[in-house]
């Protein structure tokens, strides 16, 4: 067994149990509205202060990685994305990173055979990515619902589309009104299903993995999971999580009875991750549009990129070069600043 | 070499891309001769002034550090997490997907694990989390952190020094994360404490006294020239004459030393010769060398940042003192990379040159307007174009080219159309290497960043192993002969990986391509090629190779 992903498994275990013996407990106020209104603040602070720990850090060169032709002579058709001269050109090229994860989309897998190499195209990080983003993104914009009175209208279009494929099973008795089946969350818990299991599967991914890669996959397969749970199994009374989520937004906290613990369950495994998050590498979320080898453009040669603290260096100068070298130089017929006797007098007066 | 070189069967056997089942921080490190470039010569780390000159053997327990190398060490990270944003983000927003772990040639070739680049920039990572993070002081190894020891530095220097800082791994992250600025980075930091390798501080040491890599005095450097006119003369019956140093010229023209010293990089540097005669003999172009910035390459830059600036200012010193209008630069990789993201920065405004204007064409090199240094490539691909070259490209007939892109023209400028259309107008048959190892997505030599010494042959011969086997496939297909480049440590590195693992297949700069195919004004007949070989035996011999195939 990995002690990684053990490690990672049993710190989200913990945390699970933390929450349900303090609900059983009867710490409501502790798990639904202080450690809620705490997480939000570890969040905000600590995101803001690591973005501008990065922001206050130089960029002493202009140093994108250039994918495609730069734009050089005028007949010769250059790569606006990947090599980008203008700050639009670079724009373009961001959304496409952020909005498509395009580098990820050149992925290949190198195989050798009978001595030859191979690249083929490696679709799968690229789709599972990118399920697993649009899905997070979508469950995210969804939960606003709980946050807003009324629900914004865009909201309600968006789970009107993630839940166009509806499971209802209406025979007479067994009534099991399964309500509107949101795609997004199964799509999330497959794909994170998915990365894990390359995490394991993938010889060298598995080795490169720390716990810290584990742990926010752990975690967020325990948040959807709560969160399946809650919708489809265990019915949590969403009038009454709502007035507690409006409370908090409101600020004027209620704990409504009876909303069931596997609720308080899910809460506290986001504050965990909403804490967690600014000191994890799950910050790519911001630290992608600081990336110099992307959001630069690429006309370094056209326009003069500055850097805010260009040290002065020694430097051996021509003048030292040709007192070193002048009677060489001369007598192999190369041109010299100042004839050898000159020099000569000269370096006698120093001396 | 000490040990017995394996032969390309044993290399390729014992490449096995599955990891060790202990943990990577376990695995203890084995520093392999073969592997490894020897420790700086101290003469050459006193002339520059870097710390901790003294001898000592990578192979040695003892690595003699100062007293205090740990606080260096942490406080050189400290100041460049402020000094480089790339760091401060690449340090912490890898998520470990692994999407560059099999794009670096040096994993590919050798299998080592930490020859993934996010394994190698984990080296870092780990000690950054344990000195840098709350959570990685929180929680130590749990969280990949490890406290920087003895070990984990020499870990360091030896994996640092088997990345030739391609950026190929960068191109394929989705965040752009970049293992060769982890390295320039890495490098400077071991610098601090006195690690650096000879085949870098030596010709560091030598460029910033002699102007030049290689030493070469500057009555020595012309003798060489003067070596290329005598040759010159002997292929086409037409005296060159190159000018050193003229004031008042239009153009500098500045390229690797490396082409001065050694075949086939010579022929290159004929070509230039041949190209500026021309020039000058047709239209009066006023092209002047220089012995003191007689340097196009810039092992500085696998230094510190500070000693490629020092290294690099020659370039704008001269010019200036010179009164050119604008520089022209040679084929060369790294070069170019430090020209177009570094110089200007590093060294300019160039604003006593002028915005480079072709005189003979007129066209305005409006990309390179603040640099003011246009690569040889443009400037031959505009003659070209607006016709002005009088090119006999059947004397390249025998040839069958493909192109080698080299890493940082490719990755850190975006070169690519214009050594393929000089190619394509002086060569009849061009064909490309697959698209997974060309362009933007090009394999490195393998010997490239300072990597090119001797007693590494084995690191070199595995890590050009993908642009081999690549080189090998057209070979197969097509019946490929010439491998070009426009890099002079390509010149240097490929032949002796051809001969390892595709013995049929020759190197060639790009200007040996044109030279061999310009017609000189008052030449005699072009019997040989500047290689001295005879152009009908060649032709005789590659038609009976097509009509055997
Ligand atoms: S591709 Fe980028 S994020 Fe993924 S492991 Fe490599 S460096 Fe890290
Ligand atoms: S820069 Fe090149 S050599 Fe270095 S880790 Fe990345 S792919 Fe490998």
């Amino acid at each position: 067994m990995n002690r990684k992903y053990v490690t990672a498994f049993v710190a989200v275990f913990v945390l699970f149990l933390v929450a349900w013996a303090g609900v059983s407990i009867g710490l409501q106020w502790l798990f639904g509205v202080v450690i809620p209104y705490l997480a939000v603040l570890l969040f905000a602070v600590g995101f803001v202060r690591r973005v501008m720990g990065w922001s206050r850090s130089a960029v002493p060169f202009a140093i994108p990685t250039t994918g495609g032709q730069a734009k050089s002579l005028p007949w010769i058709a250059y790569s606006r994305l990947d090599n980008p001269s203008s700050k639009w050109e670079v724009v373009g090229r961001m959304a496409f990173e952020i909005l498509t994860f395009r580098s990820l989309f050149r992925n290949t897998r190198t195989k050798m055979q009978a001595g030859s190499l191979f690249y083929q195209l490696e679709i799968f990080l690229w789709v599972g990515a990118l399920a697993f983003h649009y899905a997070f993104l979508t469950v995210l914009l969804r939960h606003t619902r709980f946050f807003t009175e009324p629900v914004l209208w865009p909201i309600q279009i968006l789970e009107n589309i993630d839940s166009f494929f509806r499971v209802e099973i209406l025979y007479p008795g067994i009534q099991f009104g399964l309500p509107a089946v949101y795609l997004s969350g199964l799509v999330l818990l497959a794909a994170v299903v998915y990365l894990a299991l390359r995490r394991v599967l993938i010889p060298s991914v598995r080795y490169i993995s720390i716990a810290s890669d584990w742990f926010p996959l752990l975690l967020i397969f325990g948040i959807a999971f709560s969160g399946v749970l809650m919708r489809y199994v265990t019915k949590v009374d969403i009038n009454a999580a709502k007035q507690l989520t409006m409370g908090l937004v409101t600020f004027r906290p209620t704990v409504p009875d009876g909303i069931g613990a596997v609720f308080y369950i899910h809460l506290f495994l986001v504050c965990v991750l909403l804490a967690y998050f600014p000191h994890s590498k799950l910050m790519h979320l911001a630290g992608v549009f600081l990336s110099p080898t992307r959001n630069l453009r690429a006309d370094t040669r056209a326009y003069r990129h500055i850097n805010p603290w260009n040290h002065p260096v020694h430097l051996h100068t021509y003048q030292e070069y040709e007192d070193e070298f002048r009677e060489k130089m001369v007598e192999a017929g190369l041109p010299v600043d100042k004839p050898l006797d000159a020099s000569a007098e000269a370096n006698a007066d120093k001396e | 070499m000490a040990e017995k070189q394996p032969t390309p069967k044993e290399m390729l056997d014992r490449i096995d891309y599955q990891p060790p089942h202990v943990d990577w921080m376990e695995t203890p490190l084995d520093i392999r001769k073969g592997m490894y470039c020897y420790a700086a010569n101290p003469k050459s780390v006193a002339t520059l002034g870097l710390p901790n000159a003294r001898p000592w053997n990578p192979l040695d327990a003892d690595w003699k550090l100062p007293e205090n190398w740990q606080q260096i060490i942490h406080e050189g990270f400290k100041e460049r997490l402020e000094r480089f944003r790339s760091v401060k983000v690449f340090m912490d927003i890898c998520v470990r997907c692994g999407a560059c772990a099999d794009k670096c040639h040096y994993f590919i070739g050798t299998g080592d694990p930490k020859n993934m680049p996010v394994l190698r920039a984990e080296l870092l990572r780990s000690v950054y989390r344990n000195d840098f993070t709350r959570l990685g002081k929180l929680l130590g190894k749990a969280n990949g952190a490890r406290p920087l020891t003895l070990d984990v530095l020499k870990e360091w220097w030896y994996y640092l020094f088997q990345c030739s800082e391609c950026r190929r791994c960068s191109l394929f992250c989705p965040y752009g994360i970049d293992t060769a600025e982890i390295t320039i980075f890495g490098r400077e930091l071991l610098n601090l404490v006195g690690l650096n390798i000879d085949w870098i501080a030596t010709p560091v040491s030598n460029c910033y006294m002699n102007g030049n890599h290689l030493g070469i005095q500057p009555h020595a450097f012309k003798d060489m020239l003067d070596f290329f006119v005598d040759d010159i003369e002997e292929k086409t019956g037409v005296k060159v004459a190159p000018k050193y140093m003229k004031k008042g010229a239009d153009i500098l023209f500045i390229t690797p030393s490396g082409d001065v010293f050694a075949d086939p990089g010579t022929y290159t540097a004929m070509g230039y010769m041949m190209l500026f005669h021309y020039l000058e003999e047709k239209y009066g172009l006023d092209v002047t060398w220089s012995t003191y910035a007689s340097e196009g390459g810039n092992f500085g830059f696998f230094t510190s940042h500070e000693t490629m600036k020092r290294l690099n200012a020659k370039m704008y010193a001269e010019a200036k003192r010179l009164g050119v209008k604008w520089i022209l630069g040679g084929e060369c990789g790294h070069m170019w990379r430090v020209i177009n993201q570094y110089m200007d920065t590093m060294n300019g405004p160039a604003d006593f040159l002028d915005v480079p204007v072709n005189p003979i064409t007129g066209t305005r090199f409006e990309s390179a307007r603040s640099t003011k240094m246009v690569h040889i490539t443009e400037f031959t691909a505009d003659l070209i174009r607006n016709g002005k070259l009088d090119l006999d490209p059947a004397r390249n007939d025998h040839l069958k080219v493909t192109y080698h892109d080299s890493c940082n023209p490719s990755r850190g400028m975006g070169l690519f159309e214009e050594p393929r259309y000089v190619i394509n107008n002086v060569c009849k048959h061009f064909y490309e290497m697959p698209a997974n190892t060309i362009r933007e997505q090009t394999f490195c030599c393998g010997s490239g960043a300072g990597l090119n010494a001797g007693e590494n042959m084995e690191l070199r011969l595995s890590g050009g192993l993908p642009r081999a086997n690549a080189v090998k496939h057209v070979h197969e297909k097509y019946g490929v002969n010439m491998l070009a480049c426009v890099c002079a440590i390509d010149r240097a590195a490929l032949p002796t990986l051809m001969d390892y693992w595709v013995p049929e297949v020759q190197v060639t700069g790009v200007h040996e391509l044109v030279a061999n195919a310009l017609n000189l004004p008052g030449q005699a007949e072009r019997t040989t090629n500047l290689r001295g070989e005879d152009l009908e035996e060649l032709k005789a011999q590659a038609e009976g190779e097509t009509d055997e195939g």
